[in-house]
């Protein structure tokens, strides 16, 4: 670890409605302060590396509350190791891993396990979220408590919904004691059984088993409700139809304590994609209309969907290799994020990057209890430094993931992240 | 100018009108082969061909192999259970295996939606989609395409209704394609539940009643009812399903017109057809069958880089010399004239 001056950058924290060229002293593993004169406490210092920032937008590091590391259990797909640093290089400063590994991470032992092999990744941070039930079977609750001891700093059952109301409702008010959130991935699971699409035109004309937006929006309301009762925080995972952002803005209108996340490939990407039967456009939620994609870029806007989140999902290529009925659903996301967000959301001025970085790395920090998502004095030195301009096109062999799974193979994006700086350790540096 | 096919046949989504009518025009020369006393022409002759069937299949299996006998090609049938498929190999190393003994095409049916196109995108033989999942099933919807031109002399403006379980059949996407292509009117009739939620954004009308649909069509294809749909709670019971939509005499006998009522196959008697319909006079069932097989030998001999105009002289000798080509014509790359 050394101490840094990243020098002449364009920093953007809307933690402190900051957006003005200025330099980020970070000394140690802190923030030591932003701004024109901060050059001056650190002249002198020994070991004070000066990064040129200039050219870049310089910003708290982002925040990635939903990723899939597949470790233990799939080790073959991806490991902790290098989902931390195909974070990195998608300029994640922390990601939060889902638990449904193989054995399910339900107990503080297997909490335990993610944060040490986090701690010998040399990547972003890794924040284990526990699982809602014991082996995620939808019955009997996991320890929240000893998990939340252990590391955890939420529980969520994703990729295995919660079917029963009243286990959602007790975890709810169990998640509510120890103040973490329950992050739910809102299915329906007798509407969505063998579904493998958008129901819609497209899965008429390709003769799929379509999944209707209800079998989302039904469990979104459940869950509204149920944290209405509760009082618990609920978190609705990877939001898709208009229908969710409607009754998001619903229960936000009435004080509930709802948050919500998008994905990238939800902002960007329509069911259109699947055309061709593409198995890399094959998720779950699916990819959906225009007409949601336009109500979800609304909702990112104004504030309903809290943030953005990847639900990075790595595969085998064997496994996206086949039928499309049978290939599992997800892609990855880490090291496209930022440019998909930049290409489909800040260049097309949707939103501006002072709003892209509140939703992807202030708003993840606030909304999971996180540490970092700002650049206060004194802040953990978490700092992303990217080049809004710089275009690439995705070449998947490059990833720093062992996943290969993307929808945006091929495709020429706007924006490039150049370093990642984690507790004030450069963990990626990738020069223009 | 002759529009080329290309390389396969996955659908007659992707097909114009105009590729629809030229297999059509192509299969009438064909037709007669069947009726010979020998039934058999040297048309491709020393071409290989490999009946590639996941699922069960009687009628559609033995159609193409008949087919491709006359037409003297070799073949060779590999059905799911006894191959190493049922030893857990991928649908992409079954086909890049068999490809390596050389083969010219593949007619492949198989359980999942895409999977012929699947095929077709990593192998260079030509492939031909005798049924992918619940997308389609195009030498079944041009056979049914040749029968209804046999009985109206033409396809365009004639009204047809699909009777019953849309949602699940690939018949009824073939035949929606190629039926709009073609210019004639195209609904669907069957209870909603087996009808997909999007069904008139593919151009259709839709009927709940049987005896309006009846009263507005020209033809009916009836469709098969998958006896599981009941199971899966599609349908509350067989026996209701024939009294609301069930094609009977009685309900045909008060149709303003005659109607022509075709069935893919295999039937359910007194379920989606009565027998005294099934075999009664409207009935062009076993019509269809018989176009089957001079509609694959169409699809085979235009894939393999036959010229259609060509198509009468190709069964005295050898087609695909008389095309001036060989398969490499095939792609599209044929001299426009």
């Amino acid at each position: 670890m050394s101490d840094f001056l990243l020098k002449g950058g364009r920093v953007v924290d809307p933690s402190q409605s900051l957006d003005e060229t200025a330099d980020v002293l970070v000394i140690g593993d802190v923030v030591q302060g932003v701004g024109a004169r901060v050059a001056n406490d650190a002249a002198g210092r020994d070991g004070l590396e000066t990064i040129d920032c200039s050219g870049l937008v310089v910003s708290p590091g982002f925040i990635d509350v939903h990723c899939h590391l597949r470790e233990p259990g799939r080790e073959e797909v991806e490991t902790i190791a290098t989902g931390a640093r195909a974070a990195a290089a998608g300029g994640f400063t922390a990601v939060c891993a889902m638990p449904n590994t193989d054995p399910v991470t339900d107990n503080q032992a297997a909490v335990g396990f993610i944060i040490r092999q986090a701690s010998l990744a040399n990547g972003a941070r890794v924040y284990p979220i526990g699982a809602i039930s014991v082996g995620q079977r939808g019955e009997a609750l996991a320890e929240f408590g000893e998990m939340v001891s252990a590391g955890a700093v939420a529980v969520s059952d994703d990729g295995k919904p919660v079917a029963s109301a009243h286990l959602m409702r007790t975890a709810l008010e169990y998640a509510r004691t120890f103040g973490i959130p329950v992050a739910d991935h809102c299915e329906e699971p007798t509407l969505a059984k063998g579904g493998a699409m958008n129901e819609g035109v497209v899965s008429a004309r390709l003769g799929l088993k379509g999944v209707p937006s209800e079998a989302e929006e039904i469990m979104a309301i459940r869950d509204i409700l149920l944290a209405r009762r509760t009082g618990g925080h609920i978190h609705l995972c990877h939001m898709s139809t208009r229908g969710s952002v409607e009754l998001i803005r619903w229960g936000k209108e009435r004080g509930i304590n709802v948050t919500a996340e998008v994905c990238p490939h939800h902002l960007s990407l329509t069911e259109d994609a699947v055309d061709g039967y593409n198995t890399n456009a094959k998720m779950n939620p699916p990819l959906r209309t225009a007409d949601d994609l336009a109500a979800l870029r609304d909702g990112v806007r104004d504030g309903t969907i809290d943030l953005i989140a990847t639900d990075h999902a790595p595969h085998h290529y064997d496994e996206k290799e086949r039928e499309f009925a049978d290939a599992p659903n997800g892609i990855i996301g880490l090291e496209t994020a930022l440019a998909v967000n930049i290409t489909w959301l800040v260049a097309s001025e949707v939103i501006d990057l002072g709003v892209l970085i509140e939703r992807m790395s202030c708003a993840p920090a606030r909304t999971f209890k996180l540490a970092g998502g700002s650049l206060r004095r004194g802040s953990p030195a978490d700092v992303t430094a990217f080049d809004p301009n710089a275009k690439w096109v995705v070449d998947p062999a490059r990833f720093k993931s062992k996943g290969r799974n993307t929808p945006y193979t091929g495709q020429t994006l706007q924006g490039r992240v150049r370093l990642t700086i984690v507790g004030g350790r450069v963990v990626h540096r990738a020069d223009a | 100018m002759i529009p080329a096919l290309g390389k396969d046949l996955l659908g007659l989504e992707p097909l114009s009108g105009e590729q629809i009518k030229l297999i059509l025009d192509t299969a009438e020369p064909f037709k007669e082969i069947s009726e010979r006393a020998i039934k058999k022409v040297p048309t491709l002759r020393g071409a290989t061909i490999v009946n590639l069937f996941f699922e069960a299949s009687t009628r559609t299996r033995v159609s193409f192999e008949f087919a491709e006998k006359r037409l003297s090609a070799d073949t060779v049938n590999v059905a799911a259970s006894g191959s190493s498929v049922s030893k857990g190999e991928t649908l992409v190393d079954t086909a890049r295996n068999l490809e390596a003994m050389r083969i010219d095409m593949v007619v492949i049916r198989h359980g999942a939606s895409g999977a012929a196109k699947f095929l077709a995108e990593r192998i260079e033989s030509n492939v031909i989609n005798a049924g992918d999942g619940t997308h389609e099933h195009p030498t079944q919807g041009l056979l049914d395409l040749l029968t209804l031109r046999d009985q109206f002399g033409h396809i365009e403006g004639i009204k047809v209704c699909i009777v019953g379980d849309v949602l699940h059949s690939r018949v009824a996407r073939s035949n929606i394609w190629g039926l709009t292509k073609m210019g004639a009117e195209v609904a669907v009739c069957g209870p909603r539940s087996l009808l997909p939620n999007a069904i008139d954004e593919l151009g259709v009308t839709v009927f709940d009643r049987v005896d309006e649909a009846i009263e507005w069509a020209d033809a009916l294809n009836v469709l098969r009812l998958q006896l599981e749909r009941m199971t899966a709670g599609y349908i509350p019971s067989l026996r209701e399903y024939n009294r609301v939509f069930g094609i009977s005499r009685e309900r045909l006998e008060r149709a303003p017109r005659e109607l022509v009522v075709l069935h893919p196959g295999p039937m359910n008697r007194g379920v989606e057809i009565d027998s005294d319909v099934a075999d009664g006079p409207f009935s062009v069932i076993l019509d269809q069958v018989t176009n089957g097989v001079a509609i694959r030998m169409a699809v085979l001999y235009l894939l393999s880089g036959g010229r259609p105009e060509l198509a009468e002289a190709a069964k005295t000798g050898d087609g695909r010399r008389a095309a001036g080509g060989g398969r490499e014509t095939a792609g599209g790359k044929r001299d426009d004239e």
